[in-house]
């Protein structure tokens, strides 16, 4: 079977002495759960945005599920941007509706059953909630929907321990062998435990693709640990 | 998160010494029917392809065998048991030698040590 992305590459400039990605080829398989991780400005929101089709490559491509990003790929791909985009005098049902409305693959219901498990109201308006219970609405959203890929961008940023369980419980569960999860972020002795495979990335390039269990057997340390050693500045 | 992974080794790894662990200290006593993978993958916050990975390990070693579609049950051979107990007793007696040595201890040394203390733990 082939991948369930397909990167052949990947190159961004925003000019010519600003190549955010540079030349990434990467195959990415079903059924993972998957680290992208880099120090901050080493291109990894700019590949997301790619994934996502926010921005166009300058050359190179990128295909899902076998189509190149498109309308019909983001039907497929559920998206966690690194900051928020919900209207803050909204209540949380009425983003519900809008969700409903856009993603035809979006269940209410399970969305419904998660804000009840943590005791959020719908009837709350976004802006009365705290940052951590806003974020936890926003993953909630996306990861109620049956899509093929799940890109969440730095989504355990600035929560706390408990809410980052959460989140971290929430991606376990939601765990379907049709689908894989991207995550990107720093905080990666958090998250570690939880991820099949890392993607490191630097100055735009491609460092390395391998498995979180590889670099422990090869390197006899964490992926955390061999992160800093790696990146030491 | 109640389980503890330490940094430097493989996940899977440590899951399956900490399953052989559940098997021999009974837990999982012989013939019970184990979680599913997605129910302990769950309960030990970790991948559940990693979890699935540690059960292959412990399916190869004959510990757990799975029963088609009726899931995993541990094995009803005590002596499978009872060999893997005493690999898991040889991992402690190694690690408390080795210990030893670096703190200085020669075996001998470090037998009558062992001995001293168990009089005082019985104590």
């Amino acid at each position: 079977m082939n991948g369930l992305v397909e990167i052949l590459g990947l190159t961004k400039a925003y000019d010519e002495h600003h190549v955010a990605v540079s030349n990434i080829s990467l195959t990415l398989p079903r059924g993972k759960i998957i680290g992208l991780l880099g120090p901050n400005g080493s291109g990894k929101t700019t590949l997301i945005k790619m994934l996502n089709g926010l921005l166009m490559p300058t050359a190179g491509s990128i295909r899902i599920g076998g189509k190149p990003v498109g309308v019909e790929t983001k039907a497929h791909v559920s998206y966690l941007p690194d900051r928020t985009y919900l209207s803050g005098n909204k209540k949380v049902k009425q983003i519900l509706d809008y969700f409903a409305d856009f993603y035809k693959d979006f269940s209410r219901e399970r969305a419904v059953g998660m804000l009840q498990s943590l005791g959020i109201e719908p009837d709350a308006r976004m802006n009365t909630l705290s940052k951590g219970t806003k974020e936890k609405v926003q993953l909630i959203l996306v990861m109620s929907r049956q899509a093929d890929l799940y890109v969440l961008d730095e989504p355990i940023a600035g929560v706390d321990p408990a809410a980052r369980d959460y989140i971290l419980r929430t991606i376990l569960n939601n765990y379907n062998p049709n689908s894989s999860v991207l995550i990107s972020t720093h905080l990666i002795g958090d998250i570690e435990q939880v991820l099949d495979e890392v993607i490191f990335m630097r100055y735009g390039h491609l460092v390395l693709y391998t498995s979180v269990d590889n670099v422990r057997e090869k390197h006899g340390k964490s992926v955390d640990a061999y992160f800093r050693e790696v990146f030491a500045c | 998160m109640a389980w503890v992974f330490d940094d430097g080794r493989p996940i899977y790894a440590q899951l399956v010494e900490q399953l052989q662990l559940k098997i021999v200290s009974g837990v999982y006593p012989p013939g019970e029917k184990l979680p599913s993978v997605r129910e302990l993958a769950a309960e030990a916050a970790v991948n559940p392809n990693t979890m699935q990975k540690a059960f292959a390990e412990l399916e190869k070693s004959g510990l757990v065998i799975t029963q088609g579609t009726n899931g995993r049950v541990v094995t009803q051979d005590g002596e499978r048991i009872q060999d893997n107990r005493q690999a898991l007793a040889r991992q402690q007696g190694k690690a408390y030698f080795s210990g030893m040595e670096r703190l200085g201890y020669a075996r001998g040394r470090a037998m009558e040590f062992l001995q001293d203390m168990a009089g005082e733990v019985r104590e």
